[in-house]
């Protein structure tokens, strides 16, 4: 194992934040503040209770998720996709290093800063609301494997895209749409029967559920279900991953 | 040069990319430890490809390598330890400080921080007071500095340069074949690929030939020159003639400088040179010699020779 490796890659992905601080977290943090200001305050004030939890609070785990999701997938492709197109791939292709090792450390470099985010938007949502979190354990639990799974996700989407177009696609045209129907804002209950059954099938929903339980013990899913999607999730990205780089898929001709 | 183990042992190496270009068509070389190996040959002859499958970069199609007995693909870690390449485009990511992208180059090949020996590196490559400019402040030369440092910071015995003088000034150039010196010194083995000619004759031992995807020849660099190199006689006249003398005809002379100078061509390879004959014709056509000159081609010529032989 080439820790020092691991250790160079995880440390120059790192300090990439520090240099970018105001747009890796002040950025996500004041938009997520607005959302409490616009949701939670303003409009929020005028809904009543949802599911017995305050308005402004119910969205807490919601606004959480769409930033861990968004921001766990925008830096990791991002980490990977930048020496691609820079060129400066080349030297950890040529480091006596596994493709297991680059993925620890690009992929533990995007967790990382995902969570700090979230911890962070958690503060800040502290100024808005008052809130609990009833399952500590299995929040953090949730709060853990979103952050590595997305990661993944975003390092495969990275690896995949060879332009900045491919490279902005899925986040904006397949995550945020799942992330706002999947009930980050509001209760599957709240739709129509049809709408219910149809927002089954988006993976997000299952996460955001689970994850709304951890804090507040009301979920539209079952926990486990909750749990176990999120597992699946994680394997299969390990497994595309795992074949991406078996095959040298757009590294190594 | 003693015949020991070779460093580096390519055997039957081919590449064919997934566009069908056969970039490379079996390529057997033996690389001796501490030798200076220029790969010499025009755009797109397969050097790069070569560098970049011995590196790891490139996945071959068939063949093996070794380096220092290891197979790369097998024992990859210990190979890739060895190795430091420095590539032909200026890749350098654009928000990084150069002494921290140096040392991350260090980290990657897996050897433990050392402030000293990354400062005393950039020093020797010029770039100690450039250690906290952002790397896209840099000049080209500046950059390719930076690239070789990167290239050395781990210590490697084995240093790639693809085509490193590129673009690059008198001063650069000339302050890279002074740490190619050095790195030479220490045992390090050097294989460059160049297309200047004047670069592989100025500091190689030995010059393997690319082109097409083969090594077409690989030679010491004297032998080939001595093998190949075609020699010239050029006479200084006393009286300037204007058309060569029929009697000289089968010479195939060239007449220059208003007639005051005749060019013989002739192969060195050759037991008989035809020199004393045409002296003596010259003086049958009653001509006087006031000086005689012979001079070696340069390997660009027989680099032409070589690749037209081919073609």
């Amino acid at each position: 194992m080439n820790t020092q490796a691991v250790r160079a890659i995880y440390t120059a992905e790192m300090r990439r934040t520090r240099n970018t601080l105001l747009q890796s977290v002040a950025a996500p943090v004041i938009s997520t503040a607005l959302y409490f200001v616009v949701f939670g305050s303003a409009i929020g004030s005028r809904i009543e209770s949802v599911d017995g939890v305050a308005y402004g609070a119910f969205i807490v785990p919601g606004l959480m998720m769409l930033s861990l999701l968004t921001q766990s997938i925008s830096n990791a492709s991002f980490g990977i996709f930048f020496p691609k197109f820079t060129g400066t791939i080349y030297e950890v292709m040529s480091a006596p290093i596994s493709f297991f090792e680059i993925l620890i450390g690009y992929v533990g470099a995007a967790a990382t800063k995902s969570m700090i985010l979230g911890v962070l938007i958690l503060i800040t949502a502290t100024f808005f609301v008052d809130l609990r979190i009833a399952h500590p354990f299995w929040m953090l639990g949730f709060f853990l494997l979103t952050c590595v799974s997305f990661s993944l996700f975003g390092f495969i989407i990275g690896l995949w895209a060879d332009n900045f177009e491919k490279l902005q696609l899925i986040p904006s045209l397949v995550i945020t749409p799942l992330v706002f129907l999947g009930g980050s804002f509001y209760s599957v209950d709240m739709l129509p029967a049809f709408w219910q059954k149809i927002s089954l099938l988006n993976p997000v929903l299952y996460l955001i559920s689970g994850f709304r339980w951890s804090f507040f013990e009301v979920s539209d899913v079952g926990v486990g279900i909750s749990l176990s999607m999120i597992l699946v999730f994680l394997l299969v990205c390990i497994a595309i991953v795992w074949i991406m780089f078996k095959t040298g898929y757009k590294l190594k001709p | 040069m003693t015949e020991s183990a070779p460093i580096i042992s390519i055997k039957g190496l081919t590449k064919t990319y997934d566009n069908e270009h056969q970039a490379l068509k079996g390529i057997d070389l033996d690389i001796r430890e501490g030798e200076i190996l220029a790969l010499l040959g025009p755009n797109g002859a397969g050097k790069t490809t070569l560098i970049s499958a011995i590196c790891g970069l490139v996945s071959p199609s068939s063949g093996t390598v070794t380096v220092a007995g290891y197979d790369i693909i097998k024992d990859f870690r210990k190979t890739r330890e060895m190795i430091g390449l420095v590539p032909q485009e200026l890749t350098l990511g654009a928000f990084e400080r150069v002494g921290n992208t140096v040392a991350f180059s260090r980290g990657l090949f897996g050897k433990a921080p050392n402030a000293k020996f990354i400062d005393d590196l950039l020093d020797e490559l010029t770039l100690g007071d450039k250690k906290d400019n952002m790397v896209q402040q840099l000049s080209g030369g500046m950059k390719r500095r930076v690239l070789i440092a990167k290239a050395l910071s781990h210590e490697p015995q084995i240093l790639f340069l693809d085509e490193p003088t590129a673009g690059v000034d008198v001063e650069l150039r000339k302050d890279m074949w002074s740490i190619v010196e050095r790195l030479r010194q220490s045992g390090v083995t050097i294989i460059l690929t160049t297309h200047y000619i004047e670069e592989a004759e100025e500091i190689a031992d030995r010059v393997g030939v690319i082109a097409g995807g083969e090594l077409l020849e690989l030679e010491d660099k004297k032998t080939l020159m001595e093998k190949l190199g075609k020699k010239q006689l050029v006479v200084e006249l006393k009286n300037g003639i204007n058309t060569i003398p029929s009697e000289l005809g089968e010479y195939g002379l060239e007449l220059a400088n208003d007639g005051l100078k005749l060019t013989y061509t002739f192969d060195a390879r050759q037991e008989r040179t035809g020199m004393t004959t045409l002296l003596t014709s010259l003086s049958q056509a009653g001509l006087v010699v006031t000086d005689l000159n012979t001079r070696q081609s340069s390997l660009e010529d027989i680099f032409v020779d070589i690749v037209k032989a081919d073609a």
